[in-house]
């Protein structure tokens, strides 16, 4: 065998001349975490709506927001990067499909990329919201009923909190998930961390290095997100109160 | 040589001393009851005989094989020791039949025909030959004990080990299991039975163990055991379990 | 509002897409189902080790793969399998693997990943005392694993291996950046040729829509009938 290995290349420049190796990665890293954080927010705020409608007493309610998980869940992300990519624009009336076709450069790929992730995600966000509403003991929203709370009261100001708490680490696992599947944003175009990595093996043949930069940004950023999720569930943590599981411990 | 012979055994888990320099001995064709309260390390003790537990001081001989001894043959020396747990322990993945018959065909090498008559054979002695096929989810806990038993007779054990065989069991269930239990001793064989069931030690014991918090307290004969326990703490536990 | 769109593409190339692509892709799912829960239980039963080395070993690999998207693991290993072909039978250069091969050492090595800790869950959900009962009837390590506790284990996690394998079977689709044809692949062939992105992509959602539910509610049916009694 025989690869030469040079570990210096992260401090060479590039021939595009923007910056050195290790400067590409670094950008890629950030678009990575701005693809993530961006469909993070569409992710939740949907996942909750949905998470919860799922759990209303309402029929029709929960029959769509069970075809919409089924929805997202059952597509390939990578099918459904093309579909909001390609596909959208082409049904939406031409001057607005037009519209979207010709933002400028990384914007035309960025965009679709968050729609896309935050859509995707947003399905498992409300599994995970329906199953932590659902694990709540019922006495909870029959005592909000019962002290003339409202329905969404209720759920504002007993359930959520509650839920919230206790789907946090299944939530850190989503957030994770979302940061490892912004790369498939790379075939969209969007130069993400995966795709810098491409890039940089591309210019300087130096494959294994491009790569073993990019699997240990990753792991670095895995880490920090999850002591940072930890420090958030210690702050939030209630005193005798960690899962529905230890509600039957008498006092 | 005694069947099982105990000598000066000490356990911890981490720095919790669950066994404090056990020494006991059962001859062979002797049934010795153990008892004590919860936690006092009499399940851990008769686990130690089979090396389900392993020791950290002191030896346990049985049939005059080390057991703990890294060089023995584990799976050989277990495959001669019969032991029945608490919670049955039945394979449920398995039919009754396939229960009996699983460690002898590959233990000790049995053709399956051999194993399949071997087993229905100790199925018929506790009177449940008719429920070969069934799993074991689909028998009573007192059911499933007497298949865990003629599990263990399958394999012809030199001795038996019963750790609490009834105290997962309904009140009404637990007559069927001691019945097997006593015509097995009757038979002459040797036996080590951790259990709270007093009139099964009156009647079937030839001595009695009494542990409490990791010490043998008494190791006596059973008529002295019962009449008059040295200990104090024995007999406060006597006088609890006798008028419970 | 489709006035635009020439479906009919799609029943033109439908041998194409479905005994090139879908093939391909069915294919691989099934080796990697195979492989993927084979090597995952080896490894579940290595993080499970006594054993030290094994253990931080298979915990290593376990937690590495599971922090990098699979786009990038399929990029590791498209060039490093050359290398190991290379190492393997000692040649001076590397080893040329076809796409096939590559895609199903890729997928089989990460999919492992996912798959073992599903099983060290389900290793784990077996009581103490089945392993021990095991023990006691004479029956060594791999005996009781064999017979015992994967057995049990298995059935408890099928319905979780299943809905893994169809996360599975809808990652295989991302071969795609390879330029292999995957039945995402033939699709998105075509789509560029003829300029049929909307129409092709459309069908592709669909098939892999129709397979992935199928494959849902029968696993639900599964789930009921499969449950061990206790």
């Amino acid at each position: 065998m025989n690869y030469h290995w040079n570990w210096k290349i992260f401090w060479d420049l590039t021939p595009e001349g923007s910056g050195t190796y290790l400067h590409t990665l670094l950008v890629g890293l950030m678009w990575t975490l701005a693809t993530a954080l961006a469909a993070w927010v569409i992710a939740l705020a949907l996942g909750a709506v949905i998470g919860v409608l799922r759990t209303a007493p309402r029929k029709w309610a929960e029959r769509f927001c069970n075809g919409y998980v089924e929805l997202f869940r059952n597509i390939p992300l990578l099918v459904q990067m093309f579909l909001w990519f390609f596909v959208l624009p082409e049904l939406l009336p031409k001057h607005l499909g037009d519209a979207i076709k010709q933002m400028p450069p990384p914007w035309a790929s960025y965009v679709p990329a968050v729609l896309c992730l935050g859509f995707f995600t947003s399905a498992r966000v409300a599994e995970q919201v329906r199953a932590g509403i659902q694990a709540l003991p019922r006495g909870q929203r029959m005592a909000g009923t019962a002290l003339g709370l409202t329905l969404p009261q209720t759920y504002r100001y007993v359930i959520l909190p509650m839920t919230f708490r206790i789907i946090l680490p299944p939530l850190t696992s989503e957030f994770l998930n979302i940061i490892k599947n912004s790369s498939v944003a790379l075939t969209i175009g969007v130069i993400e961390l995966t795709a810098a990595a491409r890039a940089m093996q591309e210019f300087s043949f130096q494959v294994f290095e491009a790569f073993t930069g990019a699997t240990v940004l990753y792991i670095l950023t895995n880490i920090v997100v999850i002591y940072g999720m930890r420090w958030v569930e210690r702050r939030l943590a209630i005193p005798g109160f960690i899962g529905p599981a230890i509600r039957t411990g008498g006092h | 040589m005694a069947m099982i012979e105990i000598k000066d055994v000490s356990k911890w888990y981490g720095s919790f001393q669950v066994l404090t320099d056990c020494t006991t001995s059962v001859e062979k064709g002797e049934v010795i009851v153990v008892c004590g309260p919860s936690g006092s390390g009499k399940s851990t003790l008769i686990k130690t005989v089979n090396a389900l537990e392993p020791v950290q001081k002191g030896d346990i001989f049985v049939d005059g094989v080390k057991v703990n001894d890294p060089k023995t043959n584990l799976p050989k020396l277990r495959a001669r020791v019969g032991m029945v747990f608490q919670h049955f322990e039945l394979f449920p993945h398995l039919t009754v039949r396939q229960n009996l018959s699983l460690a002898q065909t590959l233990v000790l090498g049995r053709a399956q025909r051999e194993a399949d008559e071997r087993g229905l054979r100790y199925l018929d002695r506790v009177g449940l030959a008719s429920h070969k096929d069934k799993f074991p989810g689909q028998l009573s806990g007192g059911q499933q004990q007497r298949v865990a038993i003629a599990r263990a007779l399958s394999m012809d054990p030199i001795c038996m080990l019963f750790d609490e065989p009834t105290s997962a069991l309904d009140p009404e269930m637990i007559n069927e299991v001691l019945e097997v239990m006593q015509q097995l001793a009757t038979e002459g064989m040797t036996m080590m039975v951790v259990t709270h069931e007093m009139g099964f030690a009156n009647r079937v014991a030839n001595r009695v163990i009494f542990m409490d918090a990791g010490h043998i307290v008494e190791d006596a004969p059973k008529a002295e055991f019962f009449g008059k326990p040295r200990s104090e703490r024995a007999q406060q536990f006597l006088a609890k379990i006798l008028h419970h | 509002m489709f006035g635009q769109f020439d479906f009919g593409v799609i029943t033109r190339n439908l041998p194409y897409l479905i005994k090139v692509g879908m093939m391909f892709t069915l294919e691989l799912t099934a080796l990697v189902i195979v492989l993927g829960i084979v090597f995952g239980t080896l490894l579940a039963m290595m993080r499970l080790s006594s054993i030290r080395v094994l253990s931080a070993f298979a915990t290593a690999y376990i937690n590495l793969m599971r922090s990098v998207p699979l786009v990038l693991v399929i990029f590791w290993f498209y060039f490093l399998v050359p290398y190991i072909g290379a190492w393997i039978i000692r040649s001076p250069t590397p080893v040329r693997v076809g796409a096939f091969l590559s895609s199903v050492i890729t997928y089989s090595m990460f999919e492992a990943a996912y798959y073992a800790e599903i099983m060290r869950a389900g290793i784990q959900s077996i009581p103490r005392g089945q392993v021990w009962a095991g023990y006691a009837l004479g029956l060594n390590y791999w005996q009781s694993m064999a017979r015992i506790v994967l057995p049990q284990a298995f059935r408890n996690m099928v319905p979780i291996l299943l809905t893994q394998t169809i996360v599975m079977f809808q990652d295989t689709s991302l071969v795609y950046v390879l330029s292999i044809t995957d039945f995402l692949g033939a699709a998105s062939k075509i789509a560029e040729r003829d300029g049929r992105y909307v129409e092709l992509y459309i069908f592709a959602a669909v098939v892999y829509f129709v397979i992935c539910v199928i494959i849902s509610v029968l696993v639900r049916r599964l789930q009921r009938r499969i449950a061990v009694i206790r």
